[in-house]
C-alpha cells in the first residue's frame, strides 16, 4: 500500500497544537512510516497540494487569507480535521468578536503604539467575525482541547490513516 | 418534616423503586445513583425546571417531563436515557455554549465546570449552532468576588441560594430571552450592593466560571458545595 498524504494547516491559533503534534516525539517516526507530510508549517512546501488524505487544521478563520486558504484546503482534502479549540470553537481568537474589528485594530496598531501608529494595509484584512472552521467549510472530525495532547493527536491520526473515525469525546474536551 | 403516607412504586430504566409521594423522579434517581444530567437543579435549593436537561420519558406521555419537578406516581415507568433524550440534551448544551462566550481554555473554572463536564459526558465535540458572541459585562466591583456574564447560563442557582439559604435576596433576573441577566439589587454594581452579605454562597453554587473569587486564575476556581446539604438539614430540623 502506498503511503497516505497527511497535511497540517495553521490558521489563527498560537501554534500550540503544532507544538503538541511535535510532542508525539518518537511516534512521529511511526507516523512517517504510514504517511508523508506533504504540507505543513513544519515543512518547506509553499503551495497546498492536491489529493491530500488527511488535513489537520489548527486555528480559527480570522482573516481573508484564512478564508481563502481553508476553502482551497477543503477542496483538496478527503478528511478535514479541526484540531484544537480555536478550530473547533473559535476559542481565544474569537474573543475579539464582541468588540468588532475596528476597535481591535485601533487598540493593537494605534492606541498601544508609540512609533508610527496606524493600521497597516500590507497584512491580510481581518474578517468582521472570527469563525470556527466548521462554520465556513464542512469538517469531518473534531479534536477539541487547548491544545489536544500528543496522545490524543496520535490516536486520532492513526485511526484516520487506518480508515476509522475515532471517538474522541472520552479522551479530550473543550479547554483540555 | 412529617413523613408522608402512601408509598408509591415505580419503574426507572426497568428497575423497581418505591418512593414517598412528595419525591420527584430526580430525587429517586439520585438516591439510587441513576445519573440524570441537570444544570439548574441543585440538591438543597428549590427547583425551577429551567434548563430542561433532566427531561425524561414517561410511558403514556408524549411530552418529555422535567424529572426535577415531576412527582412520582403509582405505576410510573420512566426512561432516563434514550437516543431521543440524548439528542435534545446535546442540543440544549450546545445552545448554552453558543449563547454567551464560554472560552474554556482561559476560564477560571476550566476542569471544574459542570457545563464543560456535561458536554464531554454527552459526547459533544463541537457546537453545531453559530456562536452569538454577545458583548456582556464583567463586574469586578465587589471586594472579593467577580461576576462574569460571559460564562453565565442563567440557571438562577445564585438567585435561589441568596434568597432561600442566605435570606438576603441580593440576586435576581432582569430582562427577557437573550437579554436576560442576573443582577445585584436594582441592577447596580455588586460592590455597591447594600443587601449583599459577602457570604459567597452564590459563588460556590454557580455551575460555571460566571461567579468566582478574586485572585483565581485559569482553572484555579473549584467550587465547594458541602455547606448546602448541611444548612438545608439544619433548617429542616429547626422547622
Amino acid at each position: 500500500m502506498s503511503k497516505q498524504r497527511l497535511a497540517t494547516v495553521w490558521l489563527d491559533g498560537c501554534s500550540g497544537c503544532h507544538m503538541s503534534f511535535l510532542d508525539m516525539d518518537l511516534r512521529l517516526i511511526q507516523l512517517s512510516e504510514m504517511a508523508d507530510l506533504v504540507y505543513s508549517p513544519l515543512v518547506d512546501t509553499k503551495q497546498f497540494p492536491e489529493n491530500v488524505d488527511v488535513t489537520l487544521v489548527e486555528g480559527a478563520v480570522s482573516s481573508e487569507e484564512d478564508l481563502h486558504k481553508i476553502q482551497a484546503v477543503r477542496q483538496r482534502t478527503t478528511t478535514l480535521v479541526s484540531l484544537g479549540d480555536c478550530a473547533v470553537t473559535g476559542n481565544v481568537p474569537a474573543m475579539r468578536n464582541p468588540f468588532g474589528t475596528k476597535a481591535v485594530c485601533e487598540r493593537a496598531y494605534c492606541e498601544n503604539v508609540t512609533l508610527d501608529p496606524g493600521i497597516p494595509d500590507q497584512v491580510p484584512r481581518l474578517l468582521s467575525c472570527v469563525r470556527p472552521v466548521h462554520e465556513v467549510v464542512a469538517v469531518d472530525v473534531y479534536i477539541p482541547g487547548c491544545p489536544p495532547s500528543a496522545d490524543v493527536i496520535f490516536y486520532a491520526v492513526i485511526e484516520l490513516l487506518n480508515g476509522r473515525k475515532p471517538d474522541l469525546s472520552v479522551m479530550t474536551r473543550f479547554g483540555a | 418534616m412529617t413523613p408522608s403516607t402512601g408509598v408509591k412504586t415505580l419503574k426507572i430504566d426497568g428497575r423497581d423503586f418505591s418512593a414517598r409521594p412528595d419525591e420527584t423522579i430526580l430525587d429517586v434517581a439520585r438516591e439510587n445513583k441513576i445519573f440524570i444530567p441537570r444544570m439548574c437543579e441543585l440538591n438543597g435549593l428549590s427547583t425551577v425546571g429551567a434548563c430542561r436537561l433532566c427531561l425524561v420519558e414517561v410511558k403514556g406521555s408524549n411530552k418529555l417531563l422535567p424529572s426535577c419537578v415531576t412527582h412520582v406516581e403509582e405505576g410510573m415507568e420512566v426512561t432516563t436515557t434514550s437516543e431521543r433524550l440524548t439528542h435534545y440534551r446535546r442540543m440544549i448544551v450546545e445552545l448554552l455554549f453558543s449563547e454567551r462566550n464560554h472560552v474554556c481554555s482561559v476560564c477560571v473554572s476550566n476542569g471544574h465546570c459542570e457545563l464543560q463536564n456535561l458536554a464531554q459526558k454527552l459526547g459533544i465535540t463541537h457546537v453545531r449552532f453559530p456562536y452569538r458572541n454577545p458583548k456582556v459585562e464583567v463586574d469586578a466591583s465587589h471586594e472579593r468576588f467577580v461576576i462574569d456574564h460571559n460564562r453565565c447560563i442563567l440557571c438562577t442557582r445564585c438567585v435561589r441560594v441568596c434568597d432561600e439559604i442566605e435570606g438576603a435576596h441580593t440576586w435576581d433576573i432582569m430582562g427577557r430571552g437573550v437579554d436576560a441577566k442576573v443582577i445585584t439589587d436594582l441592577n447596580q454594581p455588586w460592590g455597591s450592593s447594600a443587601t449583599c452579605t459577602g457570604c459567597g454562597k452564590c459563588v460556590h453554587v454557580c455551575p460555571t466560571g460566571a461567579l468566582f473569587e478574586k485572585g483565581r486564575s485559569v482553572a484555579e476556581m473549584e467550587k465547594r458545595r458541602s455547606f448546602l446539604p448541611y444548612l438545608t438539614l439544619m433548617r429542616e430540623e429547626h422547622e
